[in-house]
């Protein structure tokens, strides 16, 4: 092992000579380079975690750790009670399936429309095609809290242009249900949406026109253009949108609240955590008590914890998209 | 010859038809859903919305003209100047965010050990600006205490409380400085804003061809150069896509001065006329903004058409 160690030095070494000094900067280089890169990384990475670090020390710990000044980050009788209390508080099993099946079919279906809007802003000329972008970028500006109270009414006496009402006398009231959302969703109106539009459509106009062009010319038709040729190179553009789709749907409180009241959310459970743990105390004692701040932020953090968990883990298989479209891409200039 | 030019306008037609039917979804949900509210708020901003729960019509609006507009530019202590601070943050912000994310993208980019994890932890941010935990972070008292304890811990080690010091005695440049400092001590902010720009920039730099890089280097180009001349034009339509979304990030975002008095004035105070039209005025303002920096950055867009 030395030995071939040695040889492969003596080998640098020879190579170096006759490259005239240029391998020895070269790998000094890289190794210095690589050593910056570390450093930075490690500082901002450090930046980012330290928060969650932070959580995770403080979920560990009982009250006594929480009120003891001389205990900072390592909890001296670390406990798994918060992460049980948080669970029960949360119906966790419950309302991470919820949270799961809702987030994953939002953002499927949110994907899909802005994908097929934002190849059709991309690819095709068509009269007043800048009219309907300017009303894409007005739905990216407007936030949705200025228009909440006409969606509510909108949503609490629905109807299309007054038919339900002439035919049964009486409007429909979607509020409380998902299906309004989901409608939103398909017409592109979700949470978002208009940026995903932008984002696709800034990604297809940079495919090179000949692509296209040559699928015409060997027949292919405009919606199997779309699928074969364009879709398989915007994975990478894809998946960070629909990454995008599934957390913003799973951390959104606004329009969870709005629409899907009835449903079991994580986030609609996480932004009452607090409140529920003095519930569910007196439930326990029978005394109204007040609970100590420490502690219930404490449980928040856990809670915080267990709720951007299955995110990560989520991230972690994602992440694969982006690095594999670099092979499946089929442009080579 | 009529023959091959009514060929070219059938063409032109088909495609003309088949980009409606691809953006025919967002037609129809913009029509159904965003039309009505968007015309409602906007009425209301030149209204006295009265709310009287006992009454059959519970809202009533009764024209008002621009009284709503003068009494928030005009009347209300705060508006204006909440308005001119909001927006100066935003112009020295938006531009640290932008540099911040390209480089950190540009770096996630390189091949390194433990590049999954890197990116994994520079993913968090998007999940941390986002949604409900925004709002459960800018009142947690007990992160709070626990953030003062590191500090006061850390307080005689810091490397850049001496470098300011250092440079305010040199007394070079101070007013730029500032700017500088500040964004400095408030690099964890630029962090946790920029996840969605880095993610962005980063999927835009997977989709560059590694033989244009291999065919630069051949001819002889540093890294320097094809950093300006492969790197920028190909991403250049992100930069478009990033620069909106820092400033709509922004100004958006629920911790932003402005968007919070709004709420306060809608929610606590149930004005929903001053409310819209304060909302009105700030949408005006930052669509403005918008579009005037876009038009500026889309001259220097690359496409390939």
């Amino acid at each position: 092992m030395t030995n071939a160690n040695a040889k492969k030095n003596s080998d640098f070494w020879e190579r170096n000579r006759k490259s005239g000094g240029y391998l020895l900067k070269k790998t000094a280089l890289n190794y210095a380079v690589s050593i910056a890169r570390f450093i930075l990384l490690f500082g901002m990475c450090f930046l980012i975690l330290q928060p969650i670090f932070n959580k995770i020390s403080v979920s560990f710990m009982t009250l006594s750790d929480l009120n003891n000044p001389t205990v900072v980050s390592i909890p001296e009788n670390p406990t798994t009670e918060n992460y049980q209390l948080a669970v029960k508080l949360m119906n966790l099993s419950k309302s991470v399936v919820n949270s799961f099946v809702i987030s994953l079919t939002i953002a499927l279906v949110q994907i899909t429309v802005t994908t097929l809007v934002g190849y059709g802003f991309a690819r095709f000329e068509f009269p007043f095609k800048k009219f309907w972008f300017a009303c894409v970028l007005l739905v990216i500006l407007i936030p949705p809290q200025t228009i909440s109270t006409s969606l509510f009414l909108h949503f609490r006496f629905f109807d299309i242009l007054g038919l339900h009402k002439l035919i049964t006398g009486d409007t429909i009231n979607l509020r409380g249900s998902a299906l309004p959302y989901y409608l939103m969703s398909m017409g592109c109106m979700g949470l978002k949406n208009g940026l995903y539009i932008y984002m696709i459509r800034q990604f297809f106009r940079n495919i090179p026109k000949e692509l296209e062009e040559a699928a015409y010319v060997d027949g292919c038709g405009t919606l199997m253009t779309f699928v074969r040729i364009m879709l398989p190179d915007a994975k990478p553009i894809l998946t960070s949108c629909f990454l995008f789709a599934f957390v913003w749907q799973w951390t959104d409180g606004y329009y969870s609240k709005l629409f899907l009241g009835n449903i079991e959310l994580m986030s609609v459970k996480l932004s009452r955590l607090v409140d529920t743990i003095g519930v569910e105390l007196m439930r326990e004692t029978g005394i109204k008590t007040t609970v100590p701040l420490a502690y219930s932020n404490a449980i928040l953090a856990t809670g915080t914890l267990l709720f951007i968990l299955p995110l990560i883990i989520l991230y972690l298989f994602a992440q694969r998209g982006f690095v594999e479209s670099l092979s499946s891409s089929g442009i080579k200039m | 010859m009529k023959k091959q030019k009514n060929n070219l306008a059938g063409l032109q037609k088909r495609k003309a038809i088949s980009g409606y039917l691809f953006i025919s979804p967002f037609i129809i949900g913009f029509l159904v859903f965003m039309i009505k509210p968007l015309g409602q708020s906007l009425y209301m901003s030149f209204c006295n919305v009265l709310i009287n729960v006992n009454e059959p019509n519970p809202i009533q609006m009764v024209w008002s003209g621009l009284d709503q507009y003068k009494y928030a530019l005009g009347v209300d202590p705060n508006y204006n100047r909440r308005l001119v601070e909001e927006f100066t943050r935003m112009l020295t912000n938006s531009l640290a965010i932008m540099v911040f994310s390209f480089f950190v993208a540009l770096i996630l980019n390189q091949e390194f050990k433990g590049r999954a994890f890197v990116r994994a932890v520079f993913f968090l941010p998007v999940i941390l600006s986002s949604g409900v935990i925004l709002g459960l972070e800018a009142n947690n008292s007990l992160m709070d205490q626990l953030q003062v304890n590191i500090q006061e811990a850390a307080s005689g080690i810091s490397i850049t409380a001496t470098l300011e010091s250092v440079l305010r005695t040199a007394g070079v440049g101070v007013r730029a400085f500032e700017e500088v400092f500040k964004l400095i001590d408030g690099i964890y902010d630029v962090a946790i804003a920029s996840g969605i720009q880095i993610i962005i920039f980063l999927s835009g730099l997977q989709t560059i061809s590694s033989s244009m890089y291999e065919a630069a280097d051949i001819e002889g180009c540093t890294a320097w150069e094809s950093l300006w001349k492969i790197t920028f034009p190909m991403i250049s339509s992100l930069f478009l896509v990033n620069w909106i979304y820092t400033i709509i990030d922004f100004c958006m975002r629920s911790d932003n001065a402005v968007i919070d008095q709004i709420q306060t004035e809608m929610v606590t105070k149930i004005s929903y006329g001053s409310a819209s039209a304060m909302s009105w005025i700030y949408f005006a303002i930052v669509m403005l903004y918008v579009a005037i920096t876009s038009l500026i950055i889309s001259k220097g867009v690359y496409y390939y058409d």
